[in-house]
This record gives structure tokens, sequence and C-alpha cells, in this order.
């Protein structure tokens, strides 16, 4: 019989190309509109070329130190067996969810001028120590993106094969050649496109900027985007300053696209690989001593926000109740908005992959064109878009939304495609042949093997939508505050025991939202 | 070299194997179910696993509790048996010095085993472009480097053609008698115990049984290993 080509069916098709314009538009859009606005007459000035310096300066930093300082924590975490190990390969997860400005807040109150560590260092007649600045903005992004990077490394260590080790016990391998041997070919196949996601992370990480740079020594160049739109409303300025932080967010994204960073999060985490070769005492406390550190340099900035938050919730301003209303209602319809694009473009990608794979590696682009056009870029342009018709100031909330959904869009995509194309590779021509089409394929086949990525990218979208203090700071209006502007709000009125106390709800909230969607993935689940 | 497994006791979660047994010099195989815990019983010879109780001898030696590098044993693996960025070569050396500074003596007698595996010539390949039963045969180049006095395959060459199998299993016997080692060979065929196997051990239901003859095993199966065998 002849082996007719396989037919995409209609529903995918429609909504899939919906999706694929939607997305286009949405990305592609503020491009063109900050292209036509752009004032290339004036170029770039001094302080413009600055902080195009120190955006790329603390960004390569910021990422080098991430990486480096990720391979003796993932190491130890690797090959050690300890009570509290699962506590605190959770605790490396939190970062990543975890609202940016809350953690602004955690670390301050350990490195800050009235911080933990400047108490310590005038008790012995030293002085405060003072992390605004460059210094600020690396310790903030090694916080964030260290875990990350563990995290990412794990996952590489739990991918060398058992046998592997067994091999070295066998063969009488000092540790030295089991790294040279085993694992260091595995860091070398992670560790750039390690680097890359990181970098790009720091490029665009508008709220630490905000909060821990500034000046004309630390500004990055979507700080001086906010400036030019904020509080010198130059429109001109502000979209050429776009397009320069597109491209260099684009050649970075297109870096690491090729250099293929697993993206799934949840794997190869537990396991402990059985070693032979690790029993020396000294091995044993140097594991210890890198474990304990980041445990208190990740944990200490959260126990300080419940110390501080805690006491001062009672006296909460009444603002928090609608703040929350609004961080929620975007986070939720953010979430729903990304996972759908994230479902209905995998839906097509995967249609498209078995006959025309060409064009489904353009569709995939374009879902991943948002890690490219940062959402400052995209807020810069849809700012410029909207306001011919319409006082974007009013729309601070929808925008808000919408741009989110677009930046947790890769991420979703990059969960949901694989377990859609790994469920039709196993189970497509068991489908076919039963007959089963539509609606009930998609329940019957699809959906049990989907689900628990689904729930962990809808999650994932919910938090960061949650936490995100960037496009919020260049739309809202005095009167209109998500809890994490109203964080940055009372910050700047040093109002910090406040600030701690709205961040508790924000955290619990976050973290909430992120384990409705994650657990109803897993609900029921077996295996 | 014989193998004295005394009152030995396994114990893996809620998975448990015992053995009481003597492996003699010579080939045996060892059979059973799937899951039965073949592949455990090597691994703890080996040292993989250390014993819930009970003493494992070579010959005179107690090492029950020797680290693996210590004992006098090569497993091969099922797969993974190479690092996949060394060449032939030095996947072979790796059994004569693990940092692979070799001497030029040396070098010329990881290139003496790779012929006697039938892989002259070959040694600049990496493992991707080897087949599977060639890669097997380097797993066993390093095992006639390493030249110890136990050898121990754990279903080695599963995946490979019934043609290509034998021949990897004559190899093995000329091994074997070559080096006058212990050969203990998993295997769920008992085809492939017949063909290589003096004596063989059935394990199944979390019990190892000492040694038989493998023609009148195969012949007169016990009650498990009827019902595995499907006779």
């Amino acid at each position: 019989m002849a082996n007719r080509a396989k037919q995409i069916d209609r529903f995918t098709q429609v909504s899939g190309l919906a999706a694929l314009l939607f997305v286009a538009l949405l990305a592609l859009g503020p491009l063109v509109a900050l292209g036509f606005k752009a004032d290339t007459a004036t170029g770039l000035t001094g302080a413009d070329w600055a902080a195009v310096r120190f955006t790329i300066l603390q960004a390569a930093l910021s990422a080098i130190l991430s990486v480096v300082l990720a391979i003796p924590v993932a190491r130890a975490l690797a090959r050690r067996k300890f009570f509290g190990r699962g506590a605190l390969v959770t605790l490396l997860g939190a970062p990543f969810i975890l609202p940016v400005i809350v953690a602004v807040l955690g670390l301050l109150a350990i490195w800050g001028r009235s911080g933990l560590v400047s108490k310590l260092m005038m008790s012995v007649g030293a002085d405060r120590i003072s992390i605004y600045g460059l210094a600020g903005v690396l310790l903030a992004h090694v916080f964030f993106n260290l875990p990350l990077v563990t995290r990412l490394i794990l996952q590489g260590w739990g991918r060398i094969p058992t046998e592997h080790f067994r091999l070295a016990a066998q063969l009488g391998m000092r540790p030295t050649d089991v790294f040279k041997q085993l694992e260091w070919p595995m860091l070398r196949s992670i560790l750039p496109g390690a680097f890359l996601l990181v970098f790009l992370l720091c490029v665009t990480s508008f709220a630490v900027a905000l909060a821990l740079g500034g000046g004309p020594k630390a500004t990055t160049i979507e700080l001086a985007i906010y400036q030019a739109l904020r509080f010198d409303f130059d429109l001109g300025k502000a979209a050429l300053l776009g397009l320069v932080q597109f491209t260099i967010c684009a050649l970075v994204a297109f870096l690491s696209l090729r250099s293929v960073v697993q993206s799934n999060f949840g794997d190869g985490l537990a396991t402990v690989v059985e070693r032979w070769d690790v029993s020396a005492p000294l091995l044993k406390w140097q594991d210890g001593i890198v474990l304990t550190s980041v445990a208190v340099f990740l944990g200490a900035p959260l126990l300080a926000i419940v110390a501080r938050g805690f006491p001062s919730l009672p006296n909460l301003p009444p603002s928090v109740l609608s703040a929350a209303v609004n961080s929620l209602t975007v986070a939720l319809f953010s979430a729903l908005l990304s996972v759908l694009l994230a479902l209905t473009l995998a839906g097509l990608v995967d249609a498209l992959r078995s006959n025309q794979n060409s064009l489904a590696k353009v569709v995939e682009g374009v879902g991943l064109l948002t890690l490219a056009v940062s959402p400052f870029v995209l807020g810069t342009g849809l700012f410029i878009i909207v306001r011919p018709v319409a006082d974007p100031f009013a729309l601070a909330l929808p925008i808000t939304a919408l741009v989110n959904a677009a930046i947790s869009l890769p991420f979703s995509l990059r969960a949901i495609l694989p377990a859609l194309t790994q469920n039709r590779k196993s189970y497509g021509r068991l489908g076919d042949s039963l007959g089963m089409a539509g609606w009930s394929r998609f329940r019957i086949s699809v959906w049990p093997n989907i689900r628990r990525p689904l729930g962990f990218s809808t999650g994932l979208a919910a938090a960061l939508s949650m936490g995100d203090l960037g496009i919020i700071t260049l739309f809202a209006p005095p009167d209109v505050e998500t809890l994490p502007l109203l964080m940055y709000r009372l910050m700047g009125a040093y109002r910090m025991d406040d600030a701690a106390s709205v961040a508790l709800i924000l955290v619990v909230l976050t973290l909430f939202l992120f384990w409705v969607f994650d657990r109803g993935g897993r609900l029921g689940h077996k295996s | 070299m014989d193998i004295n497994l005394e009152n030995i006791l396994i114990r893996q979660d809620d998975f448990s194997l015992r053995a009481n047994l003597i492996l003699q010099k010579g080939t045996t195989a060892i059979i059973g179910p799937s899951g039965g815990g073949k592949s455990t019983l090597l691994l703890a010879i080996a040292g993989f696993i250390s014993l819930e109780s009970g003493k494992i001898l070579f010959g005179e030696r107690n090492l029950t509790n020797a680290a693996p590098a210590e004992r006098p044993v090569t497993l091969l693996f099922q797969e993974n048996n190479l690092f996949p960025h060394l060449t032939v070569f030095q996947n072979t050396a790796l059994g004569v010095r693990t940092n692979l500074k070799l001497s030029k003596a040396e070098a010329e007698f990881v290139e003496d085993a790779l012929i006697k595996v039938g892989l002259g010539g070959k040694s600049k390949r990496l493992p991707s472009e080897l087949s599977g039963g060639q890669r097997q045969r380097v797993a066993l180049a390093r095992a006639l480097l390493r030249d110890r006095p136990v050898l121990m395959l754990d279903e080695p060459f599963a995946a490979l053609g019934p043609a290509l199998r034998h021949e990897m299993l004559d190899l093995v016997a000329q091994i074997q008698q070559a080096q006058n080692a212990t050969v203990l060979l998993v295997t769920h065929n008992p085809d492939d115990a017949m063909r290589v196997a003096e004596n063989t051990v059935v394990v199944s239901d979390g019990v190892a049984t000492p040694p038989v003859p493998t023609e009148a095993l195969l012949e007169n199966p016990p009650v498990t290993l009827a019902s595995y065998l499907g006779k």
C-alpha cells in the first residue's frame, strides 16, 4: 500500500497558525515600531555606550562566576548522600521562581549597608560594605544563576552511565583520572550552553539593575531605556537602545540555541551516583564546606525576609490587597495564555515534524523568538504602538500579562514539545491503527503524557509573571500596583520592614500558584 | 582460581539473594529469569554491592570488603564498557594505565591485544564508529590486558545476532583457555550455556543454586528453570 502523506488535522492547523500569527506579530511588531521610531540621527552617546559596555561586562562576569562556582557544588551534590540532600536540591530550585525583588531585599538584609555582614564588619572595627553597583549586580545574579547552573550540571552527572563509574572503580582510576575521563567530557558538553543561558538571563535582568545598579557606572541598557521613557520621555532614544538590546540578545540566543541545553528541570536530580574514588577524608571535608556555604548563601537571605517581614505583617498597608488581586489576575491570565500558545504551537510543530521538518523548525523558531526579544524591548515597542491609539498607562496590567505570556512561551514550548513528539513516536502508530482521532485521541493518548510538563510550565509561567518587575514599571501609573511594584516603592521609601512583609505574601502566593499547577500535572500520575 | 561464596546474603530494598557455593576454574554460566538477581550476583562478586552477611573468598583470600580495583576480577557490562570520547586504542589502554601514559612496550601490548580480538588496524576509531560486537571486542581486549584470574560477563552479547554471538562466545572460550581463567557468563539463552559452559548456576526466587553440569541440567531441569525455559 502506498505510504500516504500524513494529513495534519484541521484543528491543529487552524489553531497552530493562529498562535503562530499572534506570536509573530507580538514579537516582531514592536521591533518594527522601534525601527521606525529609533533616533538614528543622534546615535548613541557616550553614556549609552557606557551602558552597553556595563551590560555586557556584568553579564559575562555573572555567567563566569555562576558557572565556575556551580561545578564544585554540583560535584559535591552528585557524589554525597546526606541528611537534607533533598531539601538542598529543592532550595536550589527556589531562586528560579523566586520574585527578583524579593531576593534583592533578602540579599540587602545580609549584604546591604545595614545588613548582617556590615554589622559584623563594624563589630570588628572594619567599614560597612556597600553592594550597590557592579558588586551587587553580580551578587544577585550569582544568587539566581548559581543554583540554575548547578541543577543543569547535576543532570549531566546523572547522565553519566553507572557502568562508567563502575569501570573506573574496577580499573582503579584515581580521582584525577575520573575527572579527566568521566567528568570533564560531560562538563565540556554542558558548560558552554549554561554560560550562554546565564549570560542571556543577565543581559535582560532589569529588576536587579533597577534595585542595585544605576548611576553612570552601573547602568544597563534596559535601565537606560527605562530612564529615557519614564523620565526624559525620549522615545527616539528608547527605541534606538531597544534595537541595540535586541541585537545583543538575538546574537546570544542564536548561539545558545545551537548549544543545546536540556531544559528538563525535573530529571536526574534525585540520584546519587555511587562512587568508589571519593572516600578520602579531605574530599569529604571539601564537599561538606562547599555544600554548607551554598546552603547558607542561598538560605540566609530567605530567612532574613521571614524574620523581618513576619513581625510587621499585622500593619500591612491596605493597598496590598488590590496589589495582590492585580498580581494574581495578571499571573493567571499570562500563564494560561502562555501555555495555550505553547500547546497549539507545539501541536503544529510536531505535526509538521513528521513530514516537513524544515517548516517545523521555522515554526519552532518563531515560538522561541521572545528569547531574543527581551520583555523590555517588547514593552518599549508596545508603548510606541499603543500610544497613538490609547493611553498606555491605562493598559498597564493587560500589557504586562501579554508580555509576560510571550516571555515564558519559549520555556513552555521547550517543555511541552519534547513530550508531544515522544508521545507521537511511542503511540502515534498505535493511535493511527486504532483509528483514534480528534478530541478522543487527545484525551486518551496525548493528555496523560503531556500533563506533567504542561502543569510544570503553567506553574512556571504563573510564578515568573507573579514576580515580574519589568514591564509593570514602564507602564504603571502611580495608582496601579502589583505586589513586586508595591515592594519596590516601599523599598524606595526605606520602609524595609513593610517591604519584607509584602515580600512574604508575594512569595507565599507565588509558591502556591506554582505548586497548584505543578501538582495538578502530577496528580494520579503513575511512575 | 576458585571463588567461594560462603553463605552470602545480598539485600536491596525488598529484594534479597542468597548463595552458598563454589565457582571453579573454567566457564560457568549463570542462568535464570530476568529480575532474579543474576546481575546482582556478579556486581556483588566484583565489589559494587556490599553483602549483608557471608564471605567472598578468591582462592584462599577473604576479599569480602575489598574495593573493586583490589579484586582479581574484570567485569564486562552489557553496554557502556567504553568511553565514547576515547579511541579504541585508548579505551583498551585503560587496562594498562588509567592515566593513559604508556611506554612504547606497553603500547605494543595494547596493539597485540587488539589483534587477538580481531580489531587489528582499528585502533584509531571511536566507539561510535564500531558495531555493537566490535565494541564488546574492545572491552575483551582490555580484559586480556588486565589479565585478572576471574572474567565475568553480564549478558554481553545479548544484542547480537546468533552467528555473531557464537563468534564472540568462542572468543571468550579462547581467552578462558589462554589465561586459564575462571569465567562467569550471565545469559538468558540456554544455547549459550551449552556452547561454552561446563557448569551452570541457576538464579531464581532469591537463591543461587550451586553449579551443576550444564548438559545434565538442561536435559532434566528443576521446576523453576523448566518454567523459565518453557519446558
